[in-house]
């Protein structure tokens, strides 16, 4: 079992579908205060976890507990200390942006005057005050996410459950969503997303884990996964279309590692810049070669052998 | 939180959302049943009262304004247990952002049950209303036709929505209405004596909640119902709600709890 500081504890947990296996047997927990991320692809397993966490879809088999308390005979309970943010928003649009979040209090049972209240203070902290008497359906995408988050704080959760927070997403306003993120962070909210971009779990989160097909590839802090699966630098070269080089092992001196991808060449390496001079010893010609730290999509390239967006 | 809570606030949502419309739906409630009672009642009536001195001893008005409340709770139940149900479901999504707090699946459905029967009993007092305005139920007992007449639309309520937690897309709603609504509203007892029809189509049309509805609401307001056939006249419908509400549930479970 997990010490008392867990707030999530899943062992062995198992979703399935019919024939399908969503989940297969993960283990994974999450402590008080942490940003905690699932990161991987479509597919792998991110959703079915999330919905498992948030008390609405039936754990198939294994343990799952939220709070110490299991979700089949609790899930009131555990919802009433969540805030759920699902991939896609499920805001009413026949509501204002105002009674979105006023009708989510009555559902926390929050009598009406402190549903007015929080939902005031939250419209401002999610930059929508002047827009709280406007149809949803007027909103942007990125204020439809942030009023979203908004409707998620009104219990003041201790819990925030993120599917895939940014997607879709234009870079400002992830900006802006990464930034009351980590504003709710310090404030001491446990955070747990899902993302496939990369730079949201660096930016966001403590620890992750890398989901690939069902199961967990691996697991630690963004700097840990790095260390442990990839190099400090890697060199991307670009050739010209139809002109790969053939490598012949030319270079495996210069790199740890070598992916060749259909549209460019990564290079593993503690030093890119030498690694760039050997390529040009070798006679290479690439048309761009970029010298660049190792993300975690390095990471899950070696996990997997995939990319991970398509 | 209690059970009477989480009712609440589902019912609470749907007021906010008829908020921006209740004007108009209480002028159609209003509206509708004035003109039919002018048409079918008066004009329709005068003939009928004329060729044979009413049906089964009283005027035609007051046989067929009863008849027209609980058909009247039946046709709001058959629209609103499909597609503001449906839609719900799937296209606004509406439960699932409702299932990611302390709010559970049978609060949900209590509390569709509780809103569609407000709806009725706004719909079955208008009707209640203009009937008394046309000279029709006016005695105290005459009131128990808006409880008779929402228990009539309750026994579709249900049913109707266990049919609508199974659907899709928006299709099979047109066919019930086709095939199940129109055909009852017209042939289930409320226009003519259902003695009148063919032995079987009698059968089919007693073994419906509308038939059974229908009586109840017209002995009430004529004053000529006994209680024993009351209560029996009631049971229909409520084993049809209680058959229905078993049935939604264990269908919505199903398929909102993946």
């Amino acid at each position: 079992m997990g010490d008392s500081n867990s707030l999530i504890l899943a062992r062995q947990l198992t979703k399935r579908f019919g024939d399908l296996t969503a989940v297969d047997g993960i283990d994974f927990e999450v402590a008080k205060g942490e940003a905690f991320g699932f990161l991987g692809p479509n597919g792998a397993g991110k959703t079915s976890t999330m919905r498992m966490i948030g008390g609405v879809s039936p754990v198939t088999s294994g343990l799952l507990t939220i709070f110490g308390l299991d979700p089949a005979a609790h899930g009131p309970t555990i919802r009433a200390r969540l805030g759920v943010v699902p991939q896609a928003d499920t805001l009413d649009l026949e509501l204002t942006v105002r009674e979105n979040l006023m009708i989510y209090s009555r559902y926390f049972d929050l009598s009406w005057r402190e549903g007015a209240r929080r939902a005031d203070e939250l419209l401002e902290f999610v930059q929508l005050k002047e827009r709280s008497r406007d149809k949803v359906d007027e909103l942007s995408g990125g204020m439809k996410r942030r009023l979203t988050i908004a409707r998620a704080l009104i219990n003041s959760p201790e819990l925030l459950l993120l599917d895939e927070p940014t997607t879709g997403l234009d870079p400002q306003a992830r900006h802006l969503v990464w930034d009351r993120l980590y504003r709710l962070k310090q404030r001491g909210v446990t955070l747990v997303l899902t993302t496939h971009y990369m730079d949201e779990a660096e930016q966001l989160c403590d620890r992750l884990v890398v989901m690939d097909k069902a199961r967990i590839a691996a697991e630690g802090s963004p700097r840990e996964l790095i260390d442990k699966y990839s190099t400090r630098e890697v060199l991307e070269l670009r050739f010209p279309i139809d002109q790969q080089p053939v490598l012949d092992g030319k270079l495996n001196d210069v790199a740890e590692r070598i992916e060749v991808l259909p549209d460019r060449v990564l290079l593993y390496t503690g030093d890119g810049d030498q690694a760039i001079a050997a390529v040009h010893r070798q006679g290479l010609r690439p048309e761009t070669a970029l010298v660049r730290r190792s993300t975690l999509e390095d990471v899950f390239l070696r996990l997997t052998g995939r990319s991970l967006v398509d | 939180m209690s059970l009477m809570a989480g009712t609440l606030h589902v019912v609470e949502y749907n007021a906010l959302v008829f908020r921006r419309i209740w004007r108009g739906s209480i002028a159609v409630s209003f509206f509708t049943p004035l003109f039919f009672l002018a048409a079918m009642g008066i004009g329709l009536g005068s003939l009928v009262n004329r060729s044979s001195g009413g049906v089964n001893g009283v005027p035609y008005l007051e046989f067929l304004a009863p008849g027209l409340i609980a058909a009247a709770c039946m046709q709001t139940a058959a629209v609103e247990a499909t597609y503001p149900i449906l839609a719900k479901i799937m296209w606004d999504k509406t439960y699932e952002a409702a299932l990611a707090t302390p709010v559970t699946i049978p609060d949900l459905i209590r509390g569709e049950v509780v809103w569609i029967t407000i709806r009725m009993f706004i719909v079955a007092s208008m009707f209640w209303i203009v009937m008394y305005l046309f000279g029709v139920g006016h005695s105290l007992e005459s009131l128990l036709v808006i409880p008779a007449g929402i228990l009539t639309g309750l026994a579709f309520a249900t049913t109707i929505m266990a049919f609508t937690a199974t659907r899709r897309n928006d299709s099979g709603f047109a066919a019930i209405n086709r095939f199940v609504i129109i055909p009852l509203y017209l042939l289930g007892g409320t226009f003519f004596p259902i003695a009148k029809l063919p032995l079987a189509l009698q059968v089919l049309a007693w073994a419906t909640p509308l038939a059974h509805g229908v009586a109840l609401t017209r002995g009430l307001v004529l004053g000529n119902i006994a209680a024993p056939e009351a209560a029996l006249h009631a049971l229909v419908p409520v084993a049809y709600f209680a058959g229905g509400l078993l049935i939604a549930r264990a269908l919505l479970m199903k398929r909102l709890a993946k």
